[in-house]
C-alpha cells in the first residue's frame, strides 16, 4: 500500500504552535474528517451547571452537618440552604437536560452498577430529601430533631456527591474525558471543596472551617486540573487550546484571585486595624470567585471533552499508538492505556 | 453475571444477560465489503421497514445542499444515527494501476475492459478505486450503550443483540458518547435515543433483517455468529490467495476490546478510512478502577471537610 496516494482525507494532527504535541509526527486517516465517536448531545449550561451544584451542596452539606455537631448555628444554617438549593437545582439542570423530561422517574426504575448516572440518580435522590428536609427544619424551625437527622444524613453522602459526577463523564468514549478518569474525580473534588467552602465565605460564616476547605479544595482544584491540562495523553492537548483553554485559564486567575482574598481578610485584620466591614467584604468576593473558578472549572473540563469527540485525532490518533504498540509485540491487551 | 460479564471474551451474552439455556443462538451480521456496489439498498430497506424519518447530512452537522450532497462522494447520509440505521460509506482513493488490476472485485475501473492484464507492470499509472462499505450497530458483545443506560431502556435480547426499547428511554444522551463506534443518537424532536434493532421485529417472525433481505450482493450476510465468522474467515483467505492483500475482518476477534461484535466487516483498508475506530474498547473495562478514584477523591473531601473542624476555634 506504500505507493498508494489516497484522495481521502488525510491529515497532521494538530499540534497547535507545535507545543507540546504528544504525538509529534502523527498522520491519521480518517472518513472525510467526521468525527468518529457522536459528540455528546448533553447542553451546555445544563450540564456543566448540574456538575457545579451538585459539588457545591456536597460540600456544604458536609460542613453543615459538622457545624451542627460544633454548635456553630450559622454555618449550620447557610449550609443547609445551600446544600438543598444545590440540589434542587441540580436535579432542575438534569431534568432540562433530558429528551424526555417527563420521564425523569425512569432513572428510578433500576439500579444499575455499570451506569454512573444510575449510581448518581440513586446518590442524588436520598441526597436531595434529606437536605430538602434538613433545609425545611432550618427554616420553619419545626422538627430540630429530624432536621439533625437529614443534615447528618445529607452530610455523609455529601463526598460522594462531590466525585461521581467525576465517573460519569469518563466512563464514556470522549477520549478527553475518558483519558483522564484518575484525575477527574480529584479536580471535581478541589473544585467541590473551593465552591462549597466559598459559599459559606459568601454567606459570612467564612471563620475557621470553611476557609480551610475553601483554600484547600482550591489548592486541589488547581493541582489535578494543571494535571489534565499536561499528563493524560493526546488528550491534554485540548485543555490547554481553543474555548476550553481559555475557559480553564479565566477559571484558574478566578480560584488564584479568590483564594488571595480568603487568605487577605485575616492577615489584613491581624496587620492593620480591625474592620469587620471590609472582612465581610474580602469575605464575600472570595467566594464568588471561588464559586466563579469551580463552575468555570466545569464547563472547561465538559468543552475539553466536547472538542476531542468532535476532532477525529483524539480517536484514531492514540488507538493506532497502541496498536502499534501491541504489533511490536509488547503483548498488551486491546486498549492498553499507554503508559503513563 | 460471571467473570467476563464487563470485558474479554464472552461466548454468549444473551446467557450472561440472564436467559434460559433455551434462547435462540445469537445472530449477526457479515457485511463484506469487497462486494458491496453501493447500491445504498440497505439504507432504503431500513428506512422503508422501519419507517424512519428523512435526515441527512445536515442533520450530521456537516453542512450540505438540498439533496444532502456534502462533497463526500455519492454519501447524503454522512454517517450512522438516529434515523439512519445503515449507512453506506463512500471512499475515493488514487491507486497504482498494476495493483487493483490483479483481482476481479467488481470494482469500477477506468480502462476498457479486458485492456489490463492481469499483474502488468504499468509504471507510475494510477487510477481510482472505490471502497464502499455498509455500517451498522455492532452489537457488541461488550455494549458500552446499554451498561451506562440508567433507565434500563437499552436491552440485551435473546438474539443477542443490543435493543432500545423506546417506550423507556428518558432521553438522558448517556448512550451516545459511550458508544465507541459513534453509533446511536438522539432522534432531533423526539429526544429519545435510536440505532439498529437488527429488525428485532423480523427476527420474531423468523425473516432477515430488511438490509441482508435487499442486499442484491450478499455484501450483507445474516445468519448465526458462529456460521457467519467462519464464513469470513473463508472469504478472508480466498481473498488474500487472490492476491488482495489488504482485506482484513474487522470486530470479529472476540479478544478485542468490546468482546468481539455481534455486526463485523471485511474491510479493504484501515478501519478508520471507512469512519471506524482502528481499536474500540467498551468503556466499561476501566469503569471498576474510575469508581476506585472516585472513591478516593470523596475520601479526600471527607478528609478536608474533618480536618478543617479539627482543632480550629471557634
Ligand atoms: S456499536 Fe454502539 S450502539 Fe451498537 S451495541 Fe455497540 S456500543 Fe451500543
Amino acid at each position: 500500500m506504500t505507493a498508494q496516494v489516497p484522495a481521502e482525507r488525510r491529515r497532521r494532527s494538530r499540534g497547535g504552535r507545535g507545543e507540546q504535541l504528544m504525538v509529534p509526527d502523527a498522520d491519521f486517516r480518517s472518513y472525510h474528517d467526521r468525527p468518529i465517536i457522536k459528540p455528546p448531545v448533553w447542553k451546555v449550561p445544563d450540564v456543566p451547571a448540574y456538575l457545579y451544584l451538585g459539588g457545591t451542596a456536597g460540600v456544604a452539606a458536609s460542613l453543615a452537618a459538622l457545624a451542627d455537631l460544633t454548635g456553630r448555628a450559622g454555618l449550620r444554617r447557610s449550609g443547609r440552604l445551600v446544600a438543598a438549593g444545590g440540589a434542587v437545582t441540580s436535579v432542575a439542570f438534569l431534568i432540562h437536560d433530558l429528551g424526555r423530561p417527563e420521564r425523569f422517574l425512569n432513572m428510578m426504575r433500576v439500579i444499575k452498577p455499570t451506569s454512573p448516572l444510575s449510581v448518581g440518580s440513586w446518590i442524588l435522590a436520598p441526597f436531595g430529601t434529606a437536605t430538602g428536609a434538613a433545609a425545611a427544619s432550618e427554616v420553619t424551625g419545626l422538627l430540630p430533631g429530624a432536621g439533625r437527622v437529614a443534615g447528618l444524613a445529607g452530610g455523609v453522602l455529601g463526598p460522594a456527591m462531590t466525585t461521581y459526577t467525576a465517573v460519569l463523564l469518563a466512563d464514556t468514549a470522549v477520549p478527553g474525558w475518558h483519558e483522564a478518569y484518575r484525575e477527574l474525580p480529584f479536580v471535581f473534588a478541589g473544585s467541590a471543596l473551593a465552591a462549597g467552602g466559598g459559599s459559606a465565605l459568601v454567606a459570612g460564616h467564612g471563620d475557621g472551617p470553611p476557609r480551610r476547605v475553601a483554600v484547600a479544595g482550591a489548592a486541589l482544584e488547581l493541582a489535578a486540573t494543571h494535571r489534565l491540562e499536561t499528563a493524560i495523553g493526546m488528550s491534554a492537548h485540548a485543555y490547554r487550546t481553543g474555548r476550553a483553554g481559555r475557559v480553564l485559564r479565566a477559571a484558574r486567575a478566578a480560584t488564584v484571585a479568590g483564594v488571595a482574598a480568603a487568605l487577605a481578610g485575616p492577615v489584613v485584620d491581624r496587620v492593620g486595624r480591625r474592620s469587620p466591614r471590609r472582612r465581610r467584604l474580602l469575605d464575600a468576593a472570595a467566594g464568588l470567585l471561588l464559586n466563579a473558578g469551580s463552575a468555570a472549572t466545569r464547563w472547561g473540563v465538559f468543552d475539553a471533552g466536547m472538542a476531542t469527540a468532535w476532532d477525529p485525532a483524539y480517536t484514531v490518533v492514540p488507538q493506532r499508538e497502541r496498536l502499534a504498540a501491541r504489533e511490536a509485540g509488547d503483548g498488551s491487551a486491546p486498549g492498553a492505556t499507554v503508559d503513563r | 453475571m460471571g467473570a467476563n460479564s464487563w470485558y474479554g471474551p464472552l461466548a454468549d451474552p444473551s446467557a450472561d444477560a440472564g436467559y434460559g439455556a433455551d434462547h435462540p443462538e445469537r445472530v449477526g451480521f457479515f457485511t463484506d465489503t469487497s462486494v458491496c456496489i453501493g447500491c445504498k439498498a440497505c439504507e432504503v430497506a431500513c428506512k422503508e421497514w422501519n419507517a424512519l424519518p428523512a435526515d441527512g447530512v445536515a442533520e450530521q452537522g456537516a453542512g450540505g445542499d438540498v439533496l444532502g450532497m456534502a462533497g463526500m462522494g455519492y454519501d447524503n447520509t454522512g454517517g450512522l444515527g438516529a434515523s439512519t440505521y445503515r449507512h453506506v460509506a463512500f471512499v475515493e482513493q488514487r491507486v497504482p494501476a498494476t495493483r487493483s488490476a490483479q483481482t476481479d472485485l467488481d470494482m469500477p475501473s477506468m480502462d476498457l475492459p479486458g485492456a489490463v492484464t492481469s499483474g502488468e507492470d504499468r509504471g507510475d499509472a494510477t487510477e481510482v478505486r472505490w471502497l464502499m462499505s455498509s455500517d451498522v450497530c455492532k452489537h457488541c458483545t461488550h455494549a458500552a450503550c446499554l451498561d451506562v443506560c440508567p433507565t434500563g431502556s437499552l436491552i440485551r435480547t435473546e438474539h443477542g443483540t443490543v435493543l432500545v426499547q423506546e417506550d423507556i428511554c428518558n432521553g438522558c444522551g448517556y448512550c451516545i458518547p459511550a458508544c465507541p463506534y459513534g453509533v446511536i443518537d438522539q432522534r432531533k424532536g423526539d429526544g429519545r435515543a435510536f440505532k439498529c434493532t437488527m429488525c428485532q421485529d423480523r427476527l420474531g417472525a423468523g425473516l432477515q433483517p430488511a438490509c441482508a433481505t435487499a442486499c442484491p450482493t450478499e455484501s450483507i450476510q445474516f445468519g448465526p455468529l458462529d456460521e457467519l465468522r467462519a464464513r469470513a474467515d473463508e472469504r478472508l483467505a480466498s481473498l488474500q490467495e487472490q492476491g488482495v492483500t489488504e482485506a482484513r475482518l474487522y470486530g470479529h476477534d472476540q479478544d478485542d476490546g468490546v468482546g468481539g461484535d455481534g455486526a463485523f466487516f471485511l474491510l479493504l483498508d484501515e478501519p478508520e478510512v471507512y469512519g471506524l475506530p482502528p481499536d474500540p474498547v467498551v468503556t466499561t473495562r476501566d469503569l471498576p478502577s474510575m469508581w476506585r478514584h472516585a472513591a478516593a477523591a470523596a475520601l479526600t473531601v471527607a478528609a478536608t471537610v474533618g480536618a478543617a473542624f479539627l482543632g480550629g476555634r471557634r
